[in-house]
């Protein structure tokens, strides 16, 4: 597929490093040296000028190009380099707007401008850390086959009752049916057998149909009702501060946001109803003990600044917070993180970069690809795919005992009509089934390639 | 530095030139040439035991920065050529390594310089693999292998830099090994096309094979002592000249031939200049020369001829340049110096570099007169960004210190003063031929082994523009 990338920055460069394995992509950035650094770096083509010429766009393909992406530090001018696309005969477009004030318009925007997609980082990563407090236990949630399937990901803690238990006996303890499909232990991604215990400080990454999950987080903390986040504090409110506060009265929760400049706090408080905004430096700790930032129930740190992110949070952390959540910008950083052990860390970048991947494989369908989902987890290390299986294999049939599986690959569940099958040896593929699958190796397109 | 992806390409590369290598064997076998199957069989096992070695496990560590690129690829040429010699030696068709090596590099590099007084002697299939070592290294070992790649994960754009000509490298496409298969694609047919149309002006197949070889890397040998001159036929003449200036045009443009962006071709300065300094140079020498030859027509023929074949860096002659006048011979050196077109086969500065300098220059000028003033450098009317201005300025100091540096060198040997600077310019421009002894009816054998070694490093130095030879050395020390 013939992909043309609009802006090298963070999330073009990410998106580039993705997707240079299997696509023919080419960059263009005004910057020269950005230009370099990433065709030194990547298989791609890169073209230095605006991407508002049509010289440029043409010299980049235009005309072929199955998809269009603009992902400038301009709302303005992505939206018009995806039109400007469209008219020179691009198939898809898909263009990054962060500007709220375009948030009543996205539907006019797809319908009548016929841009294919519009991604909204703030707005999804406010979406994900939402999702993140309404599991207080879970440090991330994300869902498959249209919200049948729960993938969480789960911090074992000390004194936890899944430490020290085998996987084998994870069913008939818990009497639900979950399964432990990938487990971080330090820095090795593992993808566990029956006979693997689980430590204190493992990460696992678990499926479950949705019941099961509430159900799940319910008996591993028996005080799972008394633990919901009742009051959260975000510190910083950009962007992701204001959809996220948004998303948070939605729940019902006590907001309470702490920002810096004057002036935008006006605006928030002009836009937002019901929740408290303080102006003052949530990094000064007479602000924060004035505002009692470590009563709260969740503290989230969002200013720019992604250092001062994880500082905030480690102080609230040590400070006796249930639940605290990082925004992270640069994915280098995130790495450290992990190290410090906060477990909650939301970068809207990948976030960003994991949805228009896949849109990507999803467009794939028509060539003969069968990905409906993707995620990618553990820093990229390991993907979560669902596939459909469209047709009649010589896979489909026959018990998975008897297929053999290649190395690093695991069948999650497999999602027939309405029902939710975590599968055992017996189990076996129909047509219209949704296979998630987690694999520490990259680039399946395909159901038939996990099988040896 | 990551040796041990340094090590998988040198495998990658050396198994290319292993497989190469028994070529050869099938026309000595066809020749009837049978002592052949040793001389070329044992380097070629070696060589392929050796890639084997090499690649036998993947480095898990593919990252590839511009050093690791640069000393790959240097560490590559340099152990081909040391390998493609053995033939040579194996056979005894060349007496010492060092001459063999000289001859080699001299092929790898399409310089064309030779150290045999009778070429004549040598055997097919030896002759073949002296051709091949042009073609293979016109187009470069390193492109061949990315062509070869199914798919990459490496980072191959600082390797393509180190063997690619040109101030500017790009790929054609958005992936490299499609970009390589574009290249090598259009190089393949264009030399089958040469050996076509040769073939069909009634010369003998394996003629017209060594020929296009010759031509098609802007290299320079010939099966015969006196070169082209021998089929004293004005038709293979014109089919090499057209050729060679063909070889010697960056490939990009036939890409954009054949996707029909006609605007592109026609507005590339470089092409324009490469061409007017042609029509320039053969005007101003058919006219020095007019006293020399009988007529009009066979000076201004013999004087296109040989700036043809000496701007594109190839080193045919058609006639003997010695007895020219010393004013022809001067701008014959000259142009060895502008060389082909940034991206072709053929050697020298490239001309895309030297418009850039002149250019830059010129807005020196335009400093003084108007100190204030603020001008862009244009190429195709684009502006040149900075760093490629100030890459072909130091390319181009590098260039001569160096130059200078091999001319000191080389004249502890017997040579007078314009033989050692010749021997120097043809070698780090990959020319062929100079004056005195080393016209083109002369040859290098003259030398001592320190001078030989030494302009091998001239020859590599030229054909892969300085810096990878240099990152090999330095290497250590900025680790």
């Amino acid at each position: 597929m013939d992909i043309i990338i609009v802006g090298g920055g963070k999330v073009g460069g990410a998106l580039a490093e993705v997707l240079c394995h299997e696509h023919n992509v080419t960059v263009i950035d005004r910057n020269e040296q950005r230009i370099n650094s990433i065709t030194n770096d990547y298989d791609i083509k890169g073209i230095t000028g605006n991407c508002l010429q049509t010289a440029n766009l043409e010299e980049a393909g235009v005309g072929k190009c199955k998809l269009f992406i603009a992902v400038t530090d301009s709302d303005e001018v992505n939206i018009l380099s995806c039109l400007i696309a469209k008219k020179m005969n691009a198939h898809h477009c898909i263009a990054r707007v962060r500007n709220p004030e375009f948030d009543q318009q996205l539907v006019f925007m797809r319908e009548e401008l016929g841009i294919s997609m519009m991604v909204n980082p703030d707005f999804n990563s406010a979406n994900e850390i939402a999702k993140v407090l309404r599991y207080p236990e879970a440090i991330n949630i994300e869902s498959f086959a249209k919200g049948r399937v729960d993938l969480a990901e789960i911090r074992i803690t000390n004194g936890s009752i899944l430490e020290n238990l085998a996987l084998s006996q994870l069913s008939r303890r818990l009497r639900l049916d979950v399964l432990i499909c990938a487990v971080q232990r330090g820095d090795e991604v593992i993808i566990p057998n029956g006979s693997f215990v689980l430590h204190a400080g493992d990460k696992i990454h678990m499926t479950a149909s949705h019941r099961n999950m509430v159900r799940f987080f319910k008996s591993i903390s028996s005080a799972y009702r008394e633990k919901r986040v009742k009051s959260a504090v975000l510190i910083g409110g950009g962007r992701v501060g204001y959809h996220l506060a948004q998303q948070l009265r939605e729940m019902s929760v006590k907001v309470k946001i702490i920002e810096i400049d004057p002036k935008r706090c006006l605006e928030l408080s002009e836009r937002l109803s019901k929740v408290t905004v303080v102006c003052g430096d949530g990094t000064n700790q007479d602000v924060i003990r004035e505002e009692r930032v470590y009563d709260a129930d969740a503290v989230v740190s969002l200013t720019g600044i992604d250092e001062e992110n994880i500082l905030l949070s480690l102080l609230a952390k040590n400070n006796g917070v249930e639940k605290v959540v990082t925004k992270v910008n640069r994915m280098n950083l995130m790495q450290l993180s992990e190290t410090l052990n906060l477990d909650s860390i939301i970068s809207p970048k990948s976030i960003t970069v994991n949805q228009i991947l896949q849109y990507v494989r999803a467009k794939q369908n028509s060539d003969g690809n069968n990905v409906a989902t993707l995620y990618r987890l553990v820093n990229d290390r390991m993907e979560a795919i669902e596939f459909v299986v469209r047709e009649h294999k010589d896979y489909v049939g026959i018990p998975l005992k008897k297929l053999k599986l290649r190395s690093g690959i695991l069948i999650a569940s497999i999602v027939r009509g309405n029902e939710l099958i975590i599968p055992k040896g017996d189990d076996f593929l129909k047509v219209n089934d949704s296979v998630v699958v987690v694999t520490t190796n990259r680039g399946f397109g395909d159901l038939k390639q996990i099988f040896d | 530095m990551n040796y041990r992806i340094i090590v998988y390409i040198m495998g990658q590369i050396l198994r290319i030139v292993g497989v190469c290598m028994l070529l050869p064997i099938f026309v000595g076998i066809y020749y009837g040439e049978h002592h052949v199957i040793a001389s070329f069989g044992i380097p070629s096992a070696i060589t392929i035991i050796i890639s084997l070695l090499f690649t036998l496990k993947k480095p898990k560590n593919t990252a590839v920065f511009s050093m690791e690129g640069f000393v790959s690829v240097a560490a590559s040429w340099i152990a081909m050529s040391a390998i493609g010699a053995m033939p040579f030696v194996i056979s005894g068709e060349i007496n010492g390594y060092i001459n063999a090596l000289f001859e080699t590099v001299s092929g790898f590099t399409t310089t064309g310089s030779t150290v045999l007084a009778d070429v004549e002697k040598m055997s097919r299939s030896c002759m073949f693999w002296r051709a091949f070592t042009h073609w293979l290294g016109g187009m470069g070992v390193l492109m061949f292998v990315l062509a070869m790649m199914s798919s990459n994960d490496m980072r191959t754009m600082h390797m393509m830099r180190a063997e690619c000509p040109g101030p500017n490298v790009g790929r054609l496409v958005s992936k490299s090994t499609f970009s390589a298969r574009i290249l090598y694609g259009i190089y393949i047919v264009l030399t089958v096309s040469e050996i076509i149309i040769l073939a069909l002006l009634k010369i003998p197949l394996y003629d017209s094979v060594i020929l296009s070889f010759s031509s098609a890397g802007t290299g320079g040998f010939s099966m015969w002592n006196d070169s082209v001159g021998h089929y004293n036929s004005m038709a293979v003449e014109i089919v090499t000249a057209v050729f060679v200036i063909i070889f010697g045009v960056n490939f990009n443009l036939y890409y954009f031939l054949i996707i029909r962006k006609f605007s592109a071709v026609f507005k590339n300065e470089e092409l324009r200049t490469y061409l007017c300094v042609i029509a320039g140079a053969t005007a101003v020498i058919t006219i020095a020369n007019t006293g020399i030859y009988n007529s009009f027509g066979e000076s201004l023929w013999k004087s296109f001829y040989m700036v043809a074949s000496t701007i594109t860096s190839t080193g045919f002659a058609n006639t003997d340049t010695s007895q020219w006048s010393q004013f022809s011979q001067t701008i014959l050196l000259m142009i060895m110096f502008v060389g082909s077109c940034a991206g072709s086969t053929g050697g020298g500065m490239k001309v895309s570099r030297i418009i850039i300098i002149v250019k830059t220059g010129i807005r020196e000028l335009k400093y003084i007169v108007s100190p204030r003033v603020v001008a862009s450098i244009k190429l195709d009317g684009k502006p040149v960004e900075k760093d490629v201005i100030r890459g072909a300025s130091n390319y181009f100091i590098l260039f001569m210190i160096i130059y200078a540096i091999s001319i000191i060198l080389i004249s502890h040997d017997s040579c007078s003063i314009e033989e050692s600077i010749s021997a120097v310019t043809t070698c780090m421009n990959n020319i062929g031929f100079g004056v005195g002894q080393f016209s083109t009816s002369g040859n290098f054998s003259g030398l001592d082994s320190f001078s030989k070694i030494l302009l091998c490093f001239d020859m590599l130095i030229g054909r892969l523009e300085i810096y990878p030879l240099i990152m090999l050395f330095a290497s250590k020390k900025t680790h």
